[in-house]
């Protein structure tokens, strides 16, 4: 269970100690250390059930640990620091989309929630993810692949410096990963960080990307 | 002093210590309980008005005392569960909703019994049962909501924020009733004053008072010894108790 | 951020939220009607099942409509919160760096517009049809103007609570049922006093309070009980 993966290269920008969580009786993880710099990408691995989402909820503050502290840059997080939470995006295994609204209305309140956003903004951002063309139509004429994209769009907006993804490939098809991928990418160039979680291998760029396996 | 407390905390050292204190505190409970039945159905004289009927108070009036002081224990361990993550206080918590629930109810029937002698029928909607009841629907939601979700932490973290909302209910539920009931208050109501109380009839009532609070203290030791083994059963003191060692 | 920017901030985040969820309201119109025609069918019920004698039905009418109106709010509260729980739009509520006391406030607000409101508005219809007396209707209209608000503002708490469990709609009904009890006494009797030509100033000041009281409390233990639930 003790995985200190601390980078070799550089400060972390998130870094957490001494994680210990349950779910029910379960103890899923204790004593887990983990760290990401700037520019790298650490994905979680391990079967089903381990608590990979359970440990991205912990870091973006939705799920309370039983022992263990986050910090970003260095200062240890409370439980709902605001300045933590307008830094970073979430995107869970639900979209986060309301199916009776368009793409460009549930950006629209996605951005109110955290900051504001130009409009022209919110069409860029759609654009990034090749939705230029379904802005105005209601979600749930969409498939299951554009959804999730819509979802993701948030992602590009505000400048969170770290991005929490649990499946983020899940629903798309090939043309849909290769969007997020170079998503992710851009991100992690910009000097932003991102821990994610999988299913299949991510091809990012191996020089940027760590990894954690929750199963030892 | 802080150890004690952290000590106290520990569920481990509370099994313990409880265990200890258990077979004391049932002694005790079992001699004021007959000390108190004895002083109030033997002792004490009949009322002139009411004449026998009226030594059901004895078991009446601690129960609903009862009722509502294991309600804002409940409310308060919640509390604490709530603000300081503390085991402890979840399980106190957890363990006097039932017993809470049972005092209102027998406060309810034995006020019931009460009543038909008294005003001739069994249930009237005067202030005070009325209150009650509500009382005991708020105990219902409480353990309802402890029953509902599977995760023992989030249970009582859920219930804790319900008994709160609760606890600030009571009194504004208890006046208005009690507003509603003087409005509606016939003539042919009557109420025992307490401070009009003869002293023969006031010392069986206080021991009863007392007997009562024990048997809480007893009965919540008893399943809160059972909640902790049972939230605390992946742990190894649990595991070793449960082979025997 | 500067504090002045940020509370302008927070009010944009409020107004969004809400008119979220106007906008969904209205585009799931077939739900929009539920609460309205419920309230109209527990009212009409009565004069059915009991007696259409405008005596005895004038002495209960504010009672059943209050009960009525009350029953309405609780049928529409089970939605509050449960579409955004399922596809996972709660978490980006609770996600925001503004205090969720607020965005919850938003939301409570939007559920009484859409369900307490047309209520509040079918009432003098309603007080025609259980012949609730001249002088009593004003005083009806006003405790449902103030206690509705309340429902709707402590049901949320149950709602909140419950959010998580799969069955939660019979426990939803437990819970906050104790709480309604205050708010039904003084609205009903409010009533019944003033069709008694009764002074009413005392249940109506009650019931600001409890309006108040809700205003500033219930949203923060909402907050506190939807932060539980998904935990």
């Amino acid at each position: 269970m003790n995985q200190p993966i601390l980078t070799e290269a550089t400060e972390p920008m998130l870094a957490a100690t001494g994680l210990a969580c349950f779910r029910g009786d379960r103890l899923l993880f204790e004593n887990l250390d983990l760290g990401v710099a700037a520019g790298q990408a650490l994905q979680v691995r391990g079967p089903n059930g381990c608590g990979k989402t359970t440990l991205l909820r912990i870091l973006c503050c939705l799920t309370t640990p039983e022992e263990g502290t986050i910090s970003w840059y260095g200062r240890t997080v409370g439980s709902r620091d605001p300045d933590y939470l307008r830094d970073l995006r979430y995107v869970g295994h639900a979209d986060g989309v309301k199916l009776a609204l368009t793409p460009r209305e549930n950006l629209r309140v996605a951005m109110a929630l955290d900051t504001r956003v130009e409009e022209a903004a919110l069409e860029s951002a759609l654009a990034d993810v090749a939705l230029e063309d379904f802005m105005d139509v209601p979600c749930q004429t969409l498939s299951a692949g554009q959804r999730r994209r819509v979802g993701l769009a948030r992602l590009v907006l505000g400048g969170p410096r770290l991005w929490l993804l649990d499946e983020p490939f899940t629903s798309l098809d090939a043309a849909g990963g290769d969007i997020v991928r170079g998503l992710i990418e851009g991100h992690l160039q910009r000097g932003g960080c991102a821990v994610l979680t999988s299913h299949q291998p991510i091809r990012i760029d191996a020089a940027r990307s760590t990894s954690i396996d929750l199963a030892t | 002093m802080w150890t004690f407390f952290h000590k106290l905390g520990s569920p481990r050292h509370f099994y313990r210590i409880s265990g200890r204190l258990l077979p004391w505190l049932g002694w005790l409970t079992a001699l004021l309980m007959a000390g108190g039945l004895y002083g109030g159905l033997v002792l004490a004289p009949p009322d002139y008005q009411q004449g026998e009927s009226y030594r059901i108070i004895f078991i009446h009036v601690p129960s609903a005392w009862m009722s509502l002081f294991v309600y804002v224990v409940m409310a308060a361990a919640g509390a604490i569960g709530l603000v300081w993550h503390m085991k402890l206080a979840d399980v106190v918590a957890a363990a006097s909703a039932p017993i809470g629930a049972s005092f209102t109810f027998l406060a309810l029937v034995t006020g019931s019994l009460w009543g038909k002698p008294m005003w001739g029928t069994y249930w009237v909607w005067d202030a005070r049962l009325t209150s009650e009841l509500v009382l005991l629907f708020l105990y219902f939601g409480v353990i309802g909501l402890h029953a509902a979700i599977d995760d023992k932490r989030t249970a009582s973290r859920a219930a804790a924020v319900l008994a709160l909302v609760g606890v600030v209910n009571i009194p504004i539920i208890h006046y208005s009733v009690e507003w509603w009931s003087t409005l509606h208050q016939g003539p042919t109501v009557t109420k025992i004053d307490a401070p009009s109380i003869h002293v023969s009839m006031l010392v069986p009532l206080v021991t009863m008072a007392l007997a009562f609070k024990l048997y809480y203290a007893t009965v919540l030791l008893m399943r809160a010894r059972t909640e902790v083994l049972e939230r605390e059963r992946a742990s190894a003191w649990v595991r070793e108790l449960a082979r025997g060692t | 951020m500067n504090d002045r920017a940020q509370n302008h901030s927070l009010g944009h985040a409020f107004l969004v939220l809400l008119k979220r969820d106007l906008l969904l309201a209205v585009r799931n119109r077939g739900e929009l009607a539920n609460p309205l025609l419920f309230y109209f069918i527990v009212a009409t019920l009565f004069p059915l099942g009991v007696t259409s004698d405008p005596q005895t039905l004038a002495t209960m009418a504010a009672g059943v409509l209050w009960i009525a109106a009350l029953l309405a709010t609780l049928l529409s509260l089970d939605n509050l919160f449960r579409s955004d729980f399922d596809d996972g739009s709660l978490e980006l509520i609770m996600l925001s760096p503004y205090p969720s006391t607020v965005l919850v406030l938003a939301k409570v607000l939007a559920h009484w517009l859409v369900t307490g409101l047309p209520l509040l508005l079918a009432t003098p219809l309603l007080a025609v049809l259980m012949a609730v007396p001249d002088d009593a209707r004003g005083t009806l209209w006003l405790t449902l103007a103030l206690g509705t608000p309340v429902l709707s503002l402590v049901g949320a708490i149950g709602v909140a609570l419950t959010v998580g469990l799969r069955r939660g709609g019979a426990l939803l009904s437990l819970l906050i049922l104790p709480l309604y009890v205050p708010v039904l006494i003084f609205g009903a009797n409010a009533v019944g006093a003033s069709a008694a030509g009764l002074p009413v100033t005392g249940q109506l000041y009650m019931l600001s309070a409890f309006l108040i009281l809700a205003l500033s409390l219930a949203p923060l233990a909402t907050a506190a009980a939807l932060r539980i639930s998904i935990d």
